[in-house]
């Protein structure tokens, strides 16, 4: 195979051998419509304070952005179990683990670092048993 | 391309004691190597690293962003009307990409290039708007520097937007790339890893407005 | 709260004479050694007309097997640095007791040890670990080079730009005085306004850049690229760890990016991330810093196992024992490597409950560890064993790790962490799992495969010097640390007042003679063995009678490793070909398609020395147009469609035709 071929193959064909999934025209609006329900849905939530509670709505957005971001992995990013013999979502899962890891850990350490460590006030210095 | 049709003299060795034929080992009628057949797993691994670079921002303003230091406080900053436009724009040119791979991979270079120049529109157009975000904020007092709340918020955010400059320089050369050379191998290979990185950024950004906007106007 | 105040002239930035020491005999002297050293060595090259050769041949080279020399040169100069550190520290330990104050300085021991640790790191271990994985994982993985050859190159310069950047602070201006981690708010820009801690930064993010990419290289290769029919489970345990490895690495160094950047940020935009004020929190650095860390040094053992691994079975002539559980452990020590980081600051206060659960975490990392150890015993058992030099580096680092891995249990015990943190029990601690785990795997790996990259063994008498001298003066070097930390002295002190500790140290100093003096070994032995090369050489390819794929191939290999892929059927795949009869194909040779060399990286990484150089100090305006510099080269080169050319089927069949010529010849 010579490089010729590689540059000057005919530009205007449709690709051959794409290994990646390609979406379709239906996918990719799909997901678009989805991803505006589930952000418009959100902003609409904290704007108008329509759950009354602020814990409440934190849970839902919080979920929404995840299903969002579930969307996005499968109708923009084209992410399933296939892709690269199953490497990619490994890498995807792996990667999620870790920053599971990370994030919680690192808040659970802080805020027990915070609660000991950080500087408290001459009054609640002498409340300490 | 020679030895094409000779065969290698090669492994019909019979080694002791083995019933059936003997192995194969080596691979006679090799191919050359797929071109390019690592590059968009190599990216997708890339991508992995960057999201932990994202994730270790996260954390830090997980840790940081209640730290006002008698400052001003995101519900005194965020103005949400704003932030929902910023998010429509990447949104819009997530959409708008999508559309440039579907020219692609029907090969049709014109429309790939119509739609990666609209993409960038919106890529600039969120740019543009978060620029005059942060100014507005810096204007105001509420500058990097004046608490651990406002450090992590610039850095998280503005990293997000560095990334989006860089994907906008990036989609520009692709551009000028696909213009001379056209839709060969090597350029779909290019257009595809962009795709990664632009969609990623999108789902970062969901992790922005949610957990830095949306929940600080629930604090 | 911003940048330090000091003088910044449009032109030089901070940089004025002031910043060259020529107050400090010392860095005089050793300036005046290097300059000497260096013209004589850039003249010899000049004169021997091997700037071409060298340009053409190895800096410009994508190939992995250059490519991987050059690590292993890199890290060998760094060594001499580092060591030359270490020299310098025990000398200070053993004079300064009660009034005599020693030689150096608190300014400038503090600078020696930060430099230590930081090159002994990141510019020793590492580009040896990556150094030998690059060399060698293609070849076993019956690959003609990794999935990536410029970014391979581009790694390796991008580490040596970031040496280099480390290197000129020795006689540019000051290093850091931090320690080699740089805790703010002791390394922020109230405490450490001057260019130490800057250089110590940008060294690291430019070096940084390059391991990341080649994590990412080496995963994809060991992925994407292994011979047809090797299958994960059919993997040398060499490329399990090597894959492991480079999982690590790309999952921690982006932490270390992230964090070290958050640290500039501070320093140079006056930022809040580790201040003690305006809503900082110095502690998020040690803990972030450390998310790092802990796997960071499994980056730097898992390749050293792989390397036991490979030496046991082929000198003991046996099958690896336990190849499962071997990937298995492997496997798990990756993903616990993840959640014992908090064991670095047990006394930060984090309390009772998660001191507890990172405790835990960390002796149960020990168990896969000790898995390994006993595969490693179960093969010995009933093999032929040979004591070639790398089986007495791999004997002598498992009595010296086993005992390095139990005082690491000893201080996973919270409250005996209380104790003897920061003290000089934990400094012998990592020494000797570093020393007793990676630099033994190192050597042994050296030894190893030296004869298949050049084609001539390693002297084996100025090896065994190395060897002894090497393992008695670590003993000596280190034990008496453990001695010391346990009667409470701490680390990182230039002056004690109790005579009575003296004793030790002095012990500790002989220790760091006799290192030395198998480090010169080491040296000798390179230049004994280049002299006697005939009479070392190999013509077979497989001198010590491998197993592995990459025994298969001439020493050295072709440029393109393998004229035609081999076909895998089971583990040990060169074991079993030659147990199995296998045929060398010698004709019917096909042209073979070949990256070609460039020098991008080069200009690239010397771009990036540019930026760091002018970020460090203050010069903006050569920042920015670095930087721009960079983007507009890189950006060039993917303009560059042509990057490949083909070895024709009559040159491999030449080169294939000597290869025979060779293997006939001793018949």
């Amino acid at each position: 195979m010579s490089t010729s071929s590689e540059i000057h193959p005919n530009p205007h064909a449709p690709d051959p051998h794409s290994s990646a999934s390609h979406g379709s025209r239906k996918t990719y609006l799909t997901g678009f419509g989805l991803s505006v329900l589930l952000t418009a849905v959100p902003f609409w939530l904290v704007m108008t304070g329509a759950l009354g509670s602020n814990q409440a709505t934190a849970f839902v957005i919080v979920g929404l952005a995840f299903v969002q971001i579930i969307v996005h992995m499968i109708y923009f990013l084209h992410m399933d179990t296939k892709s690269e013999g199953g490497w990619t979502i490994m890498a995807l899962i792996f990667t999620v683990v870790l920053v599971a890891i990370a994030l919680s850990g690192t808040l659970w350490v802080m805020l027990h670092l915070n609660d000991n460590m950080m500087p408290m006030s001459v009054d609640e210095m002498s409340k300490m048993p | 391309m020679s030895g094409h049709t000779a065969h290698a003299r090669a492994t019909h060795a019979h080694p002791h004691g083995d019933q059936g034929a003997a192995p194969q080992f080596y691979v006679l009628d090799e191919h050359d190597h797929e071109e390019g057949a690592s590059t968009l797993l190599g990216f997708w691994i890339y991508l992995m690293s960057d999201c932990l670079i994202f994730a270790i921002l996260f954390a830090v303003y997980g840790v940081l962003g209640a730290n006002y230091a008698a400052g001003p406080s995101p519900k005194a900053l965020f103005e949400l009307p704003l932030v929902a436009v910023n998010t429509s724009m990447l949104l819009l040119s997530s959409i708008t990409y999508g559309f440039a791979m579907l020219s692609m991979s029907d090969g049709k270079v014109g429309s790939t290039q119509m739609w990666l120049a609209i993409t960038a529109v919106f890529g600039l157009a969120f740019l543009g708007i978060e620029l005059s975000e942060f100014h507005h904020l810096i204007a105001e007092g509420a500058t990097p520097q004046r608490s651990g709340f406002l450090s992590a918020f610039f850095t998280l955010v503005g990293t997000h937007g560095l990334h989006v400059t860089f994907g906008t320089i990036w989609l520009f050369t692709l551009m000028a790339q696909v213009a001379r050379h056209g839709l060969i191998p090597a350029n779909r290979r290019r257009l595809m890893c962009l795709s990664l990185f632009w969609h990623f950024l999108d789902v970062i950004w969901i992790g922005v407005f949610t957990f830095v906007y949306l929940m600080g106007m629930l604090r | 709260m911003s940048l330090p105040a000091v003088a910044v002239s449009p032109i030089f930035g901070r940089f004025t004479l002031d910043a060259l020491p020529l107050n400090e005999p010392i860095v005089v002297a050793t300036f005046v050694a290097v300059a000497i050293g260096g013209l004589a060595l850039l003249s010899a090259l000049t004169y021997f007309r091997v700037w071409g050769y060298l340009w053409k041949e190895w800096f410009t080279s994508v190939d992995h097997k250059r490519i991987g020399v050059m690590y292993m040169v890199l890290g060998l100069v760094m060594l001499l640095r580092g060591f030359s550190d270490a020299i310098m520290m025990r000398a200070q330990q053993s004079l300064s007791f009660g009034d005599q104050q020693g030689f150096l300085p608190a300014h400038h021991y503090d600078q020696v040890f930060t430099a230590h640790g930081v090159i002994m790191i990141f510019f020793v271990a590492m580009p040896f670990v990556t150094g030998l994985m690059n060399f060698v994982v293609p070849l076993q993985i019956g690959a003609r080079d990794v999935s990536f050859p410029f970014l391979n190159n581009f790694s390796f310069w991008m580490t040596t730009a970031g040496a280099v950047v480390v290197m000129i602070s020795l006689f540019v201006g000051e290093f850091a005085r931090t320690g080699w981690l740089a805790y703010p708010p002791l390394s922020g820009s109230g405490y450490s306004p001057d260019v130490g801690v800057d250089y110590y930064i940008w060294g690291l993010q430019v070096a940084g850049i390059g391991t990341l990419l080649s994590g990412v290289n080496l995963v994809a290769t060991i992925i994407k690229m292994r011979a047809p029919g090797m299958t994960m489970m059919k993997m040398p345990v060499f490329t399990w760890t090597a894959l492991c490895t480079n999982i690590l690495i790309v999952a921690a160094f982006p932490v270390l990016t992230a964090v070290l950047a958050l640290l500039s940020l501070d320093r140079y935009l006056g930022t809040d991330f580790f201040t003690n004020d305006f809503g900082g929190n110095p502690m998020m650095y040690v803990n972030l810093i450390w998310i790092w860390g802990h796997p960071e040094v499994y980056i730097l053992i898992l390749p050293a196992f792989g390397v036991y691994s490979e030496v046991t079975s082929t000198f003991c002539g046996k099958r690896l024992f336990g190849y499962t559980s071997m990937v298995y452990a492997t496997i798990v020590i990756t993903i616990l490597a993840y959640v014992v980081w908090l064991h670095h600051f047990f006394t930060m206060g984090s309390g009772a409950s998660v001191n507890s659960f990172f405790g835990i975490t960390t002796m149960v990392i020990s168990i896969p560890t000790g898995a390994k150890i006993f595969n490693w015993l179960f093969t010995m058992y009933r093999g032929r064993i040979r004591f070639e030099l790398p089986m007495m580096w791999t004997i002598a680092f498992m009595l010296t790790f086993v005992i390095g891995g139990m005082t690491g249990v000893l201080l996973a015990v919270p409250p005996a962490d209380f104790v003897l943190h920061n003290s000089l029990f934990l400094v012998a601690h990592f020494h000797n799992v570093i020393i007793g785990g990676v630099l033994f795997g190192m050597f042994a790996g050296i030894n190893y495969w030296f004869p298949k990259a050049f084609g001539f063994r390693l002297d084996p008498f100025w090896g065994k010097m190395s060897f002894w001298f090497w393992t008695v003066g670590f003993y000596f070097a280190f034990m008496p640390l453990y001695v010391l930390g346990l009667m409470g002295v701490t680390r990182r002190l230039r002056h004690f007042d109790d005579p009575s500790l003296r004793i030790w140290f002095l012990i500790a100093a002989f220790g760091a003679a006799l290192v030395a003096i198998g480090i010169l070994s080491s040296l000798i032995q390179f230049y004994v063995s280049f002299r006697n090369r005939e009479a070392l050489r190999d013509l077979t390819g497989d001198p010590w009678d491998g197993r592995t794929l990459e025994w298969s191939t001439s020493s050295p290999p072709p440029i393109y490793n393998f004229a035609v892929t081999p076909m895998v059927h089971d583990g040990d795949a060169w074991d079993d070909m030659k147990k199995r009869g296998h045929v060398r194909p010698v004709d019917g040779f096909r042209p073979i398609h070949m990256p070609k060399n460039t020098g991008t990286g080069v200009i690239l990484a010397g771009l990036s020395t540019m930026f760091a150089m002018a970020m460090i100090w203050y010069v903006w305006w050569l920042a920015v147009v670095s930087f721009v510099a960079i983007l507009a080269v890189a950006i060039a080169h993917t303009f560059n469609y042509h990057r490949d050319y083909h070895i024709s089927a009559e040159q491999v069949a030449a080169t294939e035709a000597a290869r025979t010529h060779h293997l006939t010849a001793r018949v």
